[in-house]
């Protein structure tokens, strides 16, 4: 018989071997999905994993890729620095909206201005705008001890309201004849989130995810900040004895994860989507969740674990049209990966013996 | 910028030609905004898929992909179907209009139908249904059999399109029935069950025994056969597992005949950029078998209202008509003009409440 025994000390080779692990068992679970549905298993996960990077029309899935990563690299780094201390920001979707809003609301201000101060404005309005939403949670929790969970959770919905709103009224597109939906930032340049160099995919949110991982590393492994977050998660009560006062993590976390976030949505509604409409948000803030975990926490864990959940979606979407797969199927698929995830979690803390049988 | 653009194109559209090459199909692509199994508005699209495939057999091939979010994802799934060699695409949701636009540019051999939207290109035509036409029926058929005076109505969007099927649903109860009340709920959605039974229930509770939807589910069919003696049609697609109670007929959204035409043109290499907007006369709005829970008289009438628009002898938005302001509208005989309708954002006269904005 199997029994499991705690280890002392999580294992370091597990902590980094179950993402793989998950991704391969995925496979083979995904597989067997796909083969009960009358498809071919092996062509279905080539085309999910191989063909968006090698395949025939890789020139246009690639940059793809970084267009759909970036926005959760970007606010999957911001959470994990709060949920390493054990501050759980859940509704990071909701700064995604408000700092959308916010900077697509400075371009709409300046229309039809040219000038090349615009953007950097715009930038400024949606990490303000995302950090300002993250503070609700923050200062609620501080002054009156409520859960950060469940407010910025309920934040969401809120935002959501607040998007609809504005793409019904405030910042309707006036040429738009009573349609909602703003003007269209795309076709118009100072505010136009562009590619920097033609046909690869980098924009401004590619540029600001990389530069946050690089600075999400060097907090956590180089400066006492990073220091206090890690052992404010680790050990509350050393920490406190430490010297690290949990108000201004709270603060930190709540606020750093909401200007991430919301300058992910402020490159998104420039660049990608374009317009403010009723459903600009398409869940980034929540898949974001779920690659901080799969990419451990660790800056460099969430870039590989962002680029591949990218690659889930779009080499989904691909499989979807070319071999017509069901929709439902894709995100059962992509919803093994975080279960076989957290399942075999387990043997980072835990050892799997054969038990002997004892004697009586 | 414009260099930018110019480069991109040409790396797509030899892309787009290579593939095109591979294969003498004509390849037909649908973007669903929904499910297929949503029971409305998606299905009924998926059906003049079908619909596409039955008709040409061999000759065509088609391929879709549902559930596609509107916004960034929209443009690539559409750029994913034009460089897998689709000759014909159907974006079926007002929401993809700019992704639908964006790809176009980058692929001018490529012809794209946008359902319901507004702006089009050389290779991008619109094309909707004339609800309200439909819409005329229901509000006659619901003035008829409400026993409390209160219609509820489950609205999704404040769009043009919306407000034109309250409006005309509301004047033609109001014509049968000076009484009559809308009770107007915007869900915020197209497509969310939980979301419309908890509207369809608290229209029930606020006295509504009509219920008409503008969302795609049937989850107000379910809470309506729950509550017993309300009221309901069905919407985008017949329903007709409600009937013949409480879903006493419905709107039927008919894309076959449309989508054949528009497959048959490419084929044939006669395809040009349109705008269609067609209701009830040419087929692609159809009204559900009016069941017998509808009292025969009322059943008549609405067959003859149905027949008179179907034949253009009469229009659902003729005057005399004021708006909710009470300003004038249209005068005594004048029929709307579409540009109007297609930018409806005000309600008539005797509806209460706003228009959220």
């Amino acid at each position: 018989m199997l029994k499991l025994e705690k280890r002392p000390q999580p294992s370091q080779l597990w902590t980094w071997a179950t993402p793989v692990l998950a991704v391969l068992i995925t496979m083979v679970a995904g597989g067997a999905l796909f083969a009960a549905l009358g498809q071919d298993p092996v062509a279905a996960i080539s085309t999910i994993f191989w063909q968006p990077l090698f395949g025939e029309f890789a020139f246009y899935y690639r940059p793809q890729l970084l267009i759909k990563g970036a926005p959760l690299v970007l606010i999957a780094i911001g959470l994990s620095l709060g949920f390493r201390a054990g501050i759980w920001n859940i509704g990071a979707e909701g700064q995604y909206i408000v700092g959308a809003l916010a900077g697509a609301g400075v371009a709409l201000a300046f229309y039809p201005a040219e000038s090349a101060l615009i953007f950097p404005l715009m930038v400024l309005a949606g990490a303000v705008g995302g950090w300002a939403w993250g503070m609700i949670p923050a200062v609620l929790k501080l002054r009156f001890g409520t859960n950060e969970i469940l407010v910025s959770l309920m934040l969401v919905y809120v935002a959501e309201q607040l998007l609809a709103a504005m793409a019904l009224g405030l910042m309707k597109n006036p040429e738009g004849r009573g349609f909602p939906g703003s003007r269209n930032l795309r076709q118009y340049d100072s505010a136009h989130n562009a590619e920097l160099i033609t046909g690869t995919g980098m924009h401004w949110g590619v540029v600001a995810a990389l530069i946050a991982v690089i600075f999400a590393y060097v907090l956590l492994s180089r400066h006492l900040l990073g220091y206090h977050i890690r052992l404010a998660g680790q050990a509350p009560r050393a920490a406190r004895f430490a010297g690290v006062r949990p108000a201004r993590l709270v603060l930190f976390c709540l606020g750093t994860s909401g200007a991430l976030a919301g300058l992910a949505g402020l490159f998104e509604v420039a660049g990608p989507a374009g317009q403010v409409s009723i459903d600009f948000n398409v869940g980034y803030g929540f898949t974001a969740i779920i690659v901080a975990f799969l990419g451990r926490l660790h800056p460099f864990g969430i870039l590989l674990a962002g680029l591949l959940m990218a690659l889930t979606y779009i080499g989904g979407e691909l499989a979807q049209s070319n071999m017509g797969l069901p929709a439902a199927a894709i995100q059962l698929f992509q919803g093994m990966l975080l279960f076989f995830l957290l399942a075999v979690d387990l043997l980072t803390n835990y050892r799997i013996r054969l038990a002997t049988k004892e004697v009586a | 910028m414009k260099l930018t653009h110019l480069l991109t194109s040409a790396a797509l559209a030899l892309g787009l030609t290579s593939a095109a090459v591979a294969q003498d199909k004509t390849k037909v692509g649908f973007i669903y905004v929904g499910p297929i199994g949503d029971g409305g508005w998606t299905y009924e699209h998926d059906k003049g898929r079908l619909a596409v495939e039955a008709q040409f057999g061999d000759a065509v091939e088609t391929v879709y992909q549902e559930s596609v979010p509107e916004g960034a994802d929209a443009e690539r799934a559409i750029t994913q179907m034009a460089l897998q060699g689709a000759d014909l695409i159907f974006t079926t949701s007002f929401g993809f209009m700019e992704a639908t636009l964006a790809v176009a540019e980058k692929f001018p051999n490529v012809k794209f139908e946008h359902a319901t939207g507004y702006k089009t290109l050389p290779n991008v035509s619109t094309y909707s249904a004339r609800f309200y036409e439909g819409r005329a029926v229901q509000g006659h058929i619901a003035g008829k059999m409400t026993k409390s005076n209160i219609v509820g109505y489950i609205a999704s969007y404040p769009i043009p399109e919306v407000i034109r099927g309250i409006n005309s649903a509301y004047i033609h109860a109001k014509k049968v029935n000076p009484d009559v009340e809308f009770k107007i709920i915007w869900a915020y959605t197209w497509f969310d069950p939980a979301k419309e039974a908890d509207a369809a229930t608290a229209l029930i509770e606020q006295g509504a025994d009509v219920i008409l939807q503008h969302t795609d589910s049937t989850a107000p069919q379910a809470a309506a056969e729950k509550a017993g003696n309300v009221v309901t049609f069905g919407q985008a697609s017949d329903m007709g597992e409600y009937a013949p109670f409480p879903r006493v007929s419905s709107i039927i959204d008919n894309w076959a005949p449309y989508y054949i035409a528009r497959t048959q043109a490419v084929i044939d290499g006669t395809w040009e950029s349109t705008q269609t907007w067609d209701g009830i006369g040419p087929g692609m709005v159809g009204i559900g078998e009016i069941s017998d829970a509808v009292p025969a008289d009322v059943k008549a009438e609405a067959l003859a209202l149905k027949a008179a628009m179907a034949e253009g002898s009469y229009h659902p938005f003729t005057g005399p008509l004021k708006k909710q302001d009470g300003s004038d509208w249209l005068a005594e005989g004048e029929v709307a003009d579409d540009g109007t309708l297609l930018g409806m954002n005000f309600y008539v006269e005797g509806l209460t409440g706003e228009i959220p904005n």
